[in-house]
């Protein structure tokens, strides 16, 4: 069937199977391949995008549903080749290892910050309850969406006695 | 100033970041264009014998291109087990009489389109005639029912046997105590599961894409699968999402996606389920340990066995291997005078066993960090105290272990005192005295472990471990680095390219490092064993040294001058004679007329052994065993750190699966060898609010077996980290009279071991 909708700003119109999943409409049809498939119970969030700016997972959503709405994949998150302010502190606090969780988590954090632009550790942690990274012990994730919200100093852990020595290469 | 030593921002992030990294199932490439997509029928039983397989359903179906059975895979021969194990213990490629456990693939179905190949497996009729379950260590070890029974009996190897065993071990012992205790099975599940893409070229070549730890290997595997000469295989690693050891060599179903596409003569790619990866992809760990530790009242250790049953699963693989590593470090980081280490490996109608982060070292760790917790507990005595009293001495020359490990540095007493003091451990203890002394329900515990692990492992002393690297420097300044290391999240584009710039002065953003392709990398040992940087690292290192060495000379006949007259500027990367710094010359020039490019093999003297400890903070409800982890503090000691960015993250993913380990995680199969963990709604795997952000200490004992003194980091956390947990939760409830409970520490496990011991007490 027909469906309408944009996909980072562009408007789109594409005949699909009615039970094409949003997640393989942006992969396959739309050649967006940043949003991954980890699992297949909505568990995992690797499919993480925003519709009309809330985070949702893509897996989970019916390409038809999403007609008439505004999709944002992490694709569509960095400005004029400026990493977005989320990408940039994760890049800056190694908040990702093997980056296959990576553009769900960004738009989950997106999408959390949205809601709530200072979070608490604990805030964020249960923001992030629903997407797994297997790499990074969730540690940087946390301090990377505490920078970019502004609230670094408030994370808690970190190095016991280092000093945090930022080298640009 | 070196580069060496600080936190370069990794160079691979902002593609991850905005377009997301190149997986296998994101390959798109000309000679995959037109594929089919091959899937997996899997035995939903545990054990049957096969009465027969009908596809026709499934071949009538929409967009079903062909299915196949094992009476189709005549060319390929059976899988048959290690040398270390029974080779009656062979099986076919897919199921052929018999399946073995729940995931045992028993055919293929191949479409045009990946959601009609969802739809036509649930088509084909396989008739299972059931057979019992064997999923009980005791059961399996009994033989009453046999998975092989060719083999007539399922223990496929053994290290050592009771015989063996002194039993004057413990003669002069004041207490002896003894405890059989589970080291869980567990699921490595990294985030991307497996997959393979594969086309064969008009020459009869294969090409594969295969999410791997090293192509190189990958490519042995996969052409002795299928029966073909090397040379005719080529692998290419996209970028990979996790492995986790779970990704080394070629899988039975890779080499099927091959074989698919060699038989219908297009390409074929397969991306496998979440499903399918937590009961096919091999799990890890699964020891049953017999742990019996003695000593004197005074806290000395004079004797400790450990006796092990390792699960190997229903194919025999690296997992029956297993208990190799566990034995091998059987003592960690203690002097104890008398100690001996046995193992048997049974097969189980379950998931095949494989490597997990840490791969029989874990088990090492969290056997011997037991049963030293066992013993202070029956003495009485703190187990730091316990700890410290017997930990090896510092040393600087290397140490022979009776169990024949060759540690090269140590300083273990520094790593314990050192986290005991970040931690405040006599502030914590006087807490834990206050809420036990107040009653809390909130019980706060306090649990250690330190540990000792080998990484960088060759082939036994007469193969030191090796690995090449390639660097060439280009005339427009920029540099190539191919190396036989495989980055799968570690960051070696970052941190090869930080040691090849500290000698060659070129940035690190201008240089670019490949790995993964075997027809430009023939040779390399992957990425696993925590050996990256201690063998890649240090022959990029090398390679960059003796490029420079090549570039004296060319540099010395374009400026008329002797080569030992020049000195080489790092920090304007050039060439200049001594005294008169105007007569210089740039390193990319020297690339002009001629290829500037080195390729060496770094060879290391043998092992190194990373060393450390952790201390884990939790609070247990007393009233509904719920265990909250608090802290996670540790020292985790692999000598140099190149980049601190890199090597914490690597110890923070560790630390959360090793944590993971001790209070959440674990594989579950019912008595019929049902798996009931075969989804991330049921396997319970750990999220963001199940731990704390984790305070890490420095130390950095170097070593001495590699220019940079670096060790392995990437599986430190997963050492030390579960230990830790698990006494901390123990430790919590020790003043009711608990003393040892089985891994996850669940609610219920909690709350039923402290009922246990108020109706002892």
């Amino acid at each position: 069937m027909q469906v309408e909708l944009f996909v980072n700003g562009q408007q789109r119109s594409d005949d699909v199977e009615p039970r094409l999943l949003l997640v393989h409409y942006l992969r396959e049809v739309c050649g967006l391949r940043a949003a991954n498939v980890g699992c297949d119970t909505t568990s995992c969030g690797a499919c993480t995008v925003l519709l009309n700016g809330t985070s949702v997972k893509s897996c989970t959503v019916l390409t038809v549903q999403a007609a008439g709405q505004q999709v944002t994949t992490a694709e569509g998150l960095a400005a004029d080749g400026e990493l977005h302010p989320v990408q940039a502190a994760f890049r800056q606090e190694h908040g990702l290892q093997c980056g296959f969780c990576t553009p769900g988590m960004v738009m989950a954090a997106v999408g959390l910050l949205s809601e709530n632009p200072h979070p608490t550790e604990a805030e964020v942690r249960e923001g992030l309850e629903g997407n797994f990274c297997r790499c990074t012990g969730y540690h940087n994730i946390v301090r990377a969406v505490l920078a970019a919200a502004g609230t670094a100093g408030a994370a808690a852990g970190g190095t016991a006695d280092g000093e945090r020595a930022e080298v640009g290469a | 100033m070196s580069i060496l030593g600080t936190r370069v921002l990794r160079t691979e992030d902002p593609r991850f970041l905005t377009s997301g990294g190149v997986y296998t199932e994101d390959v798109v490439d000309e000679r995959l264009a037109g594929a089919c997509h091959v899937f997996f029928v899997r035995s939903p039983v545990a054990h049957a014998r096969i009465g027969g397989i009908d596809v026709s359903a499934a071949l009538s179906a929409p967009g079903v291109v062909a299915a196949f059975t094992a009476a189709d895979l005549g060319d390929l021969a059976p899988i048959t087990p290690g040398p270390m194990f029974n080779k009656q213990m062979a099986r076919p490629i897919l199921a052929a009489d018999k399946v073995r456990f729940v995931g045992d693939p028993v055919a293929i179905v191949v479409t045009e389109q990946p959601y009609q190949g969802e739809d036509a497996v649930e088509l084909v009729d396989v008739d299972y005639d059931p057979l019992p379950a064997v999923v009980d260590l005791a059961a399996a070890a009994s033989d009453e029912v046999l998975l092989y029974e060719e083999a007539g009996t399922n223990v496929t190897g053994t290290f050592g046997d009771s015989s063996q065993l002194d039993e004057h071990l413990f003669d002069d012992c004041e207490v002896v105590t003894t405890r059989t205790i589970l080291n869980q099975r567990v699921a490595p599940a990294p985030m991307e599961t497996r997959g393979a893409a594969a086309a064969w070229d008009s020459s009869g070549r294969l090409t594969a894409w295969i999410p791997n730890q090293g192509a190189q290997g990958t490519k042995s595997s996969l052409a002795r699968l299928l029966g073909v000469p090397a040379e005719q295989v080529r692998v290419i690693t996209p970028d990979v999402g996790g492995a986790f050891g779970a990704k080394f060599g070629a899988d039975p179903e890779h080499a099927l996606v091959a074989w698919v596409a060699r038989r219908l003569g297009r390409p074929a790619r397969w991306t496998e389920t979440r499903y399918e990866n937590l009961i096919a992809m091999t799990h890890g760990r699964a020891q049953q340990q017999t742990v019996t530790i003695g000593g004197r009242r005074d806290g000395t250790v004079l004797a400790y066995r450990l006796e092990i049953v390792q699960d190997a699963g229903a194919h025999v693989r690296i997992g029956a291997m297993l208990p190799f590593l566990t034995i091998l470090m059987a003592p960690g980081p203690y002097q104890i005078p008398r100690a001996e280490a046995i193992a048997k490996s049974v097969v189980t109608t379950t998931t095949p066993m494989g490597a997990y982060r840490g791969a029989g070292r874990p088990e090492a760790t969290a056997a011997i960090e037991r049963a030293m917790d066992l013993f202070a507990a029956e003495i009485g005595m703190d187990p730091a105290q316990v700890r410290r009293r017997n930990l090896l001495p510092k040393f600087t020359e290397p140490h022979r272990t009776k169990f024949g490990a060759l540690y090269d540095t140590g300083d273990y007493a520094a790593a314990l005192d050192k986290v005991l003091a970040v931690a405040g451990y006599d502030e914590l203890r006087r807490e834990q005295a206050e809420r036990r002394a107040r009653g809390d329900t909130v019980a706060l515990g306090i649990g250690l472990a330190s540990y000792v692990e080998i990484t960088g492992m060759g082939d036994g002393e007469e193969s030191p471990p090796q690995e090449n690297a390639t660097v060439e420097v280009h005339p427009d300044g920029t540099a190539t680095i191919l190396t036989g290391t495989s980055p799968h999240g570690q960051g070696h584009a970052t941190a090869w390219a930080m040691l090849a710039s500290d000698e060659l002065g070129i940035p690190v953003d201008k240089i670019t490092l490949k790995w993964g392709d075997t027809d430009l990398i023939p040779e390399g040992g992957g990425t696993g064993g925590s050996r990256s940087l201690q063998h890649g690292g240090a022959a990029v290192q090398q390679a960059s040294q003796e490029l420079i060495e090549i570039a004296r000379e060319r540099a010395a006949s374009e400026l008329e001058a002797n080569a030992a007259d020049l000195r080489f500027d790092v920090g304007r990367s050039a060439f200049e004679v001594a005294g008169d710094p105007d007569a210089s010359v740039p390193l990319a020039h020297l690339a002009e007329a001629e290829r500037l490019v080195v390729r060496t093999v770094f060879t290391a003297p043998g092992a190194t052994f990373p060393f450390g400890s952790h201390v884990a903070v939790v609070e247990v409800d007393t009233e509904t065993g719920k265990v909250v982890l608090r802290r996670m503090v540790t020292v985790d000691d692999a000598g140099f750190v190149l980049n601190p960015l890199l090597a914490e993250g690597q110890r923070h993913g560790g630390i959360a699966q090793g944590a993971a380990q001790a209070f959440v995680e674990e594989v579950v199969y019912d008595g019929d060898g049902n798996p009931l963990t075969a989804s991330f709604a049921d396997y319970p795997f750990l999220s963001a609010t199940e731990v704390p952000s984790f305070e890490l200490a420095d130390m950095q004992t170097l070593t001495t077996y590699n220019p940079l003194g670096v060790k392995g980091i990437g599986e430190a956390g997963s050492i030390g980290a579960t230990p830790a947990v698990q006494n901390a939760v123990i430790d919590a409830l020790a003043h009711f009279g608990v003393r040892h409970i089985d891994m996850p520490a669940s609610p219920q496990r909690v709350w039923q071991a402290l009922r246990a011991a108020k109706e002892n007490a």
